[in-house]
């Protein structure tokens, strides 16, 4: 029985490989354009499992999670561009970006220890709102950030002589530079998955779900609040910080502008939306929300030709339209987000009993 | 959790007469107001001892300060010998303090079992865990039977059950328990001080903070009135039971 369980789960486990390496080339086939989408499903996956930990373990809603991505940034803009003629290598800033994103966690999880619920998410928001206008401003009189125009020319993630951004050729097959970035994203994914695998059952884990349910029955049976609070915002700091690092090098540019309120409710839409707390449930979500409106922009047009002949609604705002429904329509039909955790599912159960 | 447990081996019975906690001249202030001022009451290992008054006497302040919920405005908590006043509220449970805060605080969303391993969250002696996770069962039938059943949708008595079950899972010397009669029904509140009275009868120290001041000075040996913030009354439970003052203050006669 075991054996063929066994057996299952690793044809399961090959099949999910397979389909993993396989995925870039196929979305290469319709344009790069398309494996760029892939990527950042997979990076927002990185961050929405970063705040997951805060918001699904934790139970403390942050309304400024993009801060910390921010600050991952501008630490890979800063250490590896023309800007300041600084050229560090990746192994060297990714844990600096993640060093000091822990620490603005830290900074915003300290003062907020006694907060709860929509007071916390207002100073977390207000926090979000801080890091950015500082991006913006920080240019006079020393100019660090170079403000609303941001930083360009950042370098791109380099091995050795094996550079990320380009197109190359290996074991004769052409991978091109986002195709290569897939690659790289798909690793730190896992790695961010197995971390808050081994986070949700470990004794942290369980202490976060006591705060989550009841801060003072937590305190009640030992709980050190103040500390596993300030671990949840850090940790889930750090992995924000190594998520904008990695997007600063992707782009080759970083500017404000990317990390404005709205980015931080997409993230935390994205852990709801998927089922908070819940790690597959997580992903399912943020691919969900990355790859749906990037599909329907190119649905809208078509489709609109196809049924009146001519264009008759802006795509954009069309396209926000259909997802603004789809959301209130998931969170109406599956209020505990489209793959719960058995948690959760039990707890509906019950109160539909 | 045996019937020993915090008994033989525990340093102050073996070599003195200290009682296990003592408090002196505590007070506690909620910005200008004093809600307890200055009391001193002690207790003893293995006694059950409660403390007594009407709504706003001061007695869940004291409770609040004792369990470091929140700072005393003055006065020293000392226990087993060592001044706890300035302990972080988590470090209490190590020392062998365990609270059932008032209105039971249950984690809503785990099962009754999952309740009660969190209750062993400072231990991590995993077998001697399970047989206190059947030990609760043994005091709690009721809970036994509803094991898997999410803790937010028991009754309020059954609450409370889980709650003190959950708070003799981290083995402690002294129990605190605030108003454990709260909001339950009268029969509930009967099972509920029945199972008080099996805990201190397995030696457990307890501090009981009840407004049903028959019940409490019935399960316990000696009693404190709280009035207005100071302790006005104490005596042994039995003559404060007999004494006219408490019988036409909180007995209703």
């Amino acid at each position: 029985m075991s054996k063929w369980l066994n057996l299952r789960s690793g044809l399961g486990l090959a099949l999910v490989a397979a389909v993993l390496i396989a995925l870039p080339f196929v979305a290469g086939m319709g344009g790069q354009a398309w494996v760029r989408i892939l990527n950042f499903a997979i990076l927002y996956a990185f961050l929405a499992l970063g705040l997951n930990i805060v918001v699904g373990f934790a139970g403390l809603l942050d309304l400024g999670y993009i801060a910390f991505y921010a600050v991952g940034a501008y630490t890979w803009a800063l250490l590896a561009s023309p800007h300041f003629g600084i050229h560090l290598p990746f192994w060297a800033i990714l844990p600096i970006g993640a060093v000091l994103a822990c620490v603005a966690g830290a900074t915003l999880g300290a003062p907020t220890l006694k907060l709860r619920g929509d007071y916390l998410a207002i100073v977390t928001l207000g926090f979000g709102e801080i890091v950015r206008i500082f991006m913006n401003n920080l240019n006079a009189p020393i100019n660090i950030t170079n403000g609303a125009q941001g930083i360009t020319m950042i370098d791109p993630v380099v091995v050795g002589q094996f550079k990320f951004s380009a197109t190359s050729t290996i074991f004769g097959m052409t991978v091109t530079g986002p195709q290569k970035y897939y690659f790289l994203l798909v690793l730190l994914a896992l790695f961010v998955i197995l971390v808050n695998f081994r986070l949700q059952h470990s004794r942290i884990g369980r202490a976060w779900q006591a705060i989550r349910e009841d801060e003072i029955a937590a305190k009640a049976i030992g709980i050190n609040t103040r500390n596993v609070k300030l671990l949840a915002f850090a940790m889930g700091a750090s992995f924000g910080g190594i998520a904008g690092g990695i997007f600063a090098a992707m782009q080759g540019f970083v500017s404000p502008e990317s990390f404005s309120l709205i980015e931080s409710i997409m993230i935390l839409a994205m852990v709801v939306l998927g089922g908070m707390g819940h790690i597959p449930g997580v992903i399912l979500g943020a691919v969900l929300l990355t790859v749906l409106p990037e599909a329907l922009r190119y649905a809208v047009v078509p489709a609109q030709k196809a049924l009146f002949g001519e264009v008759l609604a802006d795509p954009e705002s069309l396209r926000m339209l259909i997802f603004g429904l789809a959301l209130i329509l998931v969170m109406r039909f599956r209020p505990a987000g489209l793959w719960p955790s058995p948690e959760r599912r039990r707890e509906l159960a019950e109160k539909a009993r | 959790m045996s019937a020993s447990h915090g008994q033989k081996g525990s340093p102050v019975n073996a070599s003195s007469k200290e009682p296990l906690l003592i408090v002196e001249g505590l007070r506690v202030a909620y910005g200008g107001i004093q809600a307890v001022r200055g009391i001193t009451f002690h207790i003893d290992a293995g006694e059950t001892v409660a403390l007594i008054g009407a709504n706003g006497a001061g007695k869940t302040s004291t409770l609040r300060a004792l369990s470091r919920m929140l700072d005393a405005a003055g006065g020293s908590v000392r226990y087993l010998g060592k001044d706890i006043s300035r302990l972080p509220p988590h470090r209490l449970v190590r020392e062998g303090i365990a609270l059932v805060p008032e209105g039971r605080g249950v984690f809503p969303r785990l099962t009754i079992a999952e309740n009660l391993a969190m209750g062993a969250f400072t231990r991590d002696d995993k077998p001697k865990i399970a047989r206190d996770i059947e030990h609760v069962f043994g005091l709690f039938p009721r809970l036994k039977e509803r094991e898997k059943q999410l803790a937010g949708t028991l009754s309020g008595g059954e609450q409370q059950m889980l709650a003190i079950g959950r708070a003799l899972m981290s083995r402690p010397k002294l129990l605190l328990l605030d108003e454990p009669s709260m909001g339950l029904a009268p029969i509930m509140v009967q099972k509920i001080f029945e199972v008080i009275r099996t805990v201190a009868a397995e030696g457990m120290t307890i501090l009981l903070i009840e407004q049903n001041a028959k019940l409490a000075l019935e399960t316990s040996r000696r009693g404190y009135v709280l009035e207005s913030g100071e302790i006005t009354l104490t005596d042994e439970a039995e003559k404060l039971l007999h004494n006219p003052k408490v019988r036409e203050a909180y007995l209703g006669e």
